[in-house]
């Protein structure tokens, strides 16, 4: 049960491994479209679908708790804009983590690569191969993907304001593994 | 005497019109816009299509005597669509098809056998990247308006002819078998 001073264990680990997973595909990205063709770049690439489908299901079970389970309030003080541009980086993280692994995986499909979840689980194509739209899609991927950095970038800097210069506690209270007071 | 001189043109004649086995048939002519040669690869276990996009084929058969059946297949290897442009350019080099140095992959057929209605099976030879190894597939024959439609599938081990080799023989990335689908439409 979410108490007014934290987030539950539930949240806070979904948090941090859709964190992981989304760094680590982003690295994976950037890596295996610079590779010339070889088993390891299929390998790379398969990875990378893997993981995009898992932040995918991940995220949808973020967004499920946190729909039941309102978060904890922002700290007394945050001044109007604050509390908006909170709100607004929150929402476009959650948009996010749903958006960039679809467009991966319609891009994929106008390829005419299908996705299989772990080389085990076929995920249908929604869309036929198709060049221009190919095209198109990888564009609206690497855009979408560049606005999460962008996002995540505002995130970060934002915990660590509260943190260090606020001293509030929103940080902390995201952190795993950290004693929760009064 | 007379009769055993009249003897030998009937008996000749007999034989040209009766019981010899004469090769069958015209050779059949294919209609390439509607024959394809297509191959399903599986590759992390996703399976990418592809085809080849030039071959000629000679095949003559009679449905009523199938056993007399002949089939040969040529292919363009260079032709090959492997499902992206960049797959395209690696698989026609050395560690794959090396089609510089081996332009074209033969298949001659040996045996053709009934399995019952309109399935049989076409046994022969396929040469690929220089090795002959034998190969057998079923088909259907169909008949449509005036056309014979041959359909066919075999599942071929590419490691056997030594495609994709070096770093690529690993099948858990790309798989081993290789399915192969045909069809070649003639009259």
């Amino acid at each position: 049960m979410n108490s007014a001073a934290g987030y539950t264990r539930v949240a806070i680990t979904l948090h941090w491994l859709i964190a992981l997973a989304i760094f680590a595909n982003l690295a994976l990205g950037s890596l295996m479209t610079e590779m010339a063709i070889s088993p390891q770049k299929l390998r790379l690439y398969s990875y990378h679908k893997w993981l995009g489908v898992s932040v995918f299901v991940l995220a949808l079970a973020r967004i499920a708790w946190r729909l039941t389970h309102p978060p904890p309030a922002l700290p007394l003080g945050l001044r109007p804009w604050e509390r908006m541009a909170a709100s607004v980086s929150h929402a476009l993280l959650y948009a996010l983590t749903l958006a960039v692994p679809l467009s991966g995986w319609l891009f994929s499909s106008a390829k005419g690569f299908q996705t299989v979840w772990f080389g085990v689980l076929p995920i249908p194509d929604l869309l036929a191969k198709d060049a221009l739209l190919a095209d198109f899609l990888v564009a609206v991927h690497g855009n979408l993907n560049g606005l999460m950095v962008l996002v995540v970038t505002a995130h970060v800097a934002a915990a660590l304001k509260h943190h260090f210069l606020a001293r509030d506690p929103v940080l902390a209270r995201m952190l795993p593994l950290v004693r929760r007071g009064g | 005497m007379r009769l055993p001189v009249l003897c030998l043109p009937v008996l000749f004649i007999g034989m040209l019109t009766t019981g010899l086995p004469v090769a069958n048939a015209n050779p059949l002519s294919l209609d390439l816009t509607r024959s394809q040669v297509v191959f399903v690869s599986r590759q992390m276990n996703v399976p990418v299509e592809g085809r080849f996009q030039r071959f000629s084929a000679q095949i003559q058969f009679d449905a009523k005597r199938p056993e007399a059946a002949r089939a040969t297949l040529e292919i363009d290897t260079a032709s090959i669509d492997a499902g992206s442009p960049e797959a395209s350019a690696e698989v026609i080099r050395k560690p794959w098809l090396h089609t510089a140095q081996f332009p074209k992959a033969i298949f001659v057929s040996s045996a053709v056998k009934s399995l019952g209605g309109e399935r049989y099976e076409v046994s022969g030879q396929l040469t690929l990247k220089g090795k002959t190894l034998p190969l057998a597939a079923p088909f259907t024959v169909k008949s449509q308006g005036g056309s014979l439609i041959f359909d066919g599938a075999l599942t071929l081990k590419r490691l056997d002819f030594g495609v994709g080799d070096g770093p690529w023989n690993d099948p858990d990335t790309v798989a081993n078998e290789v399915q192969i689908r045909f069809r070649f439409v003639a009259k």
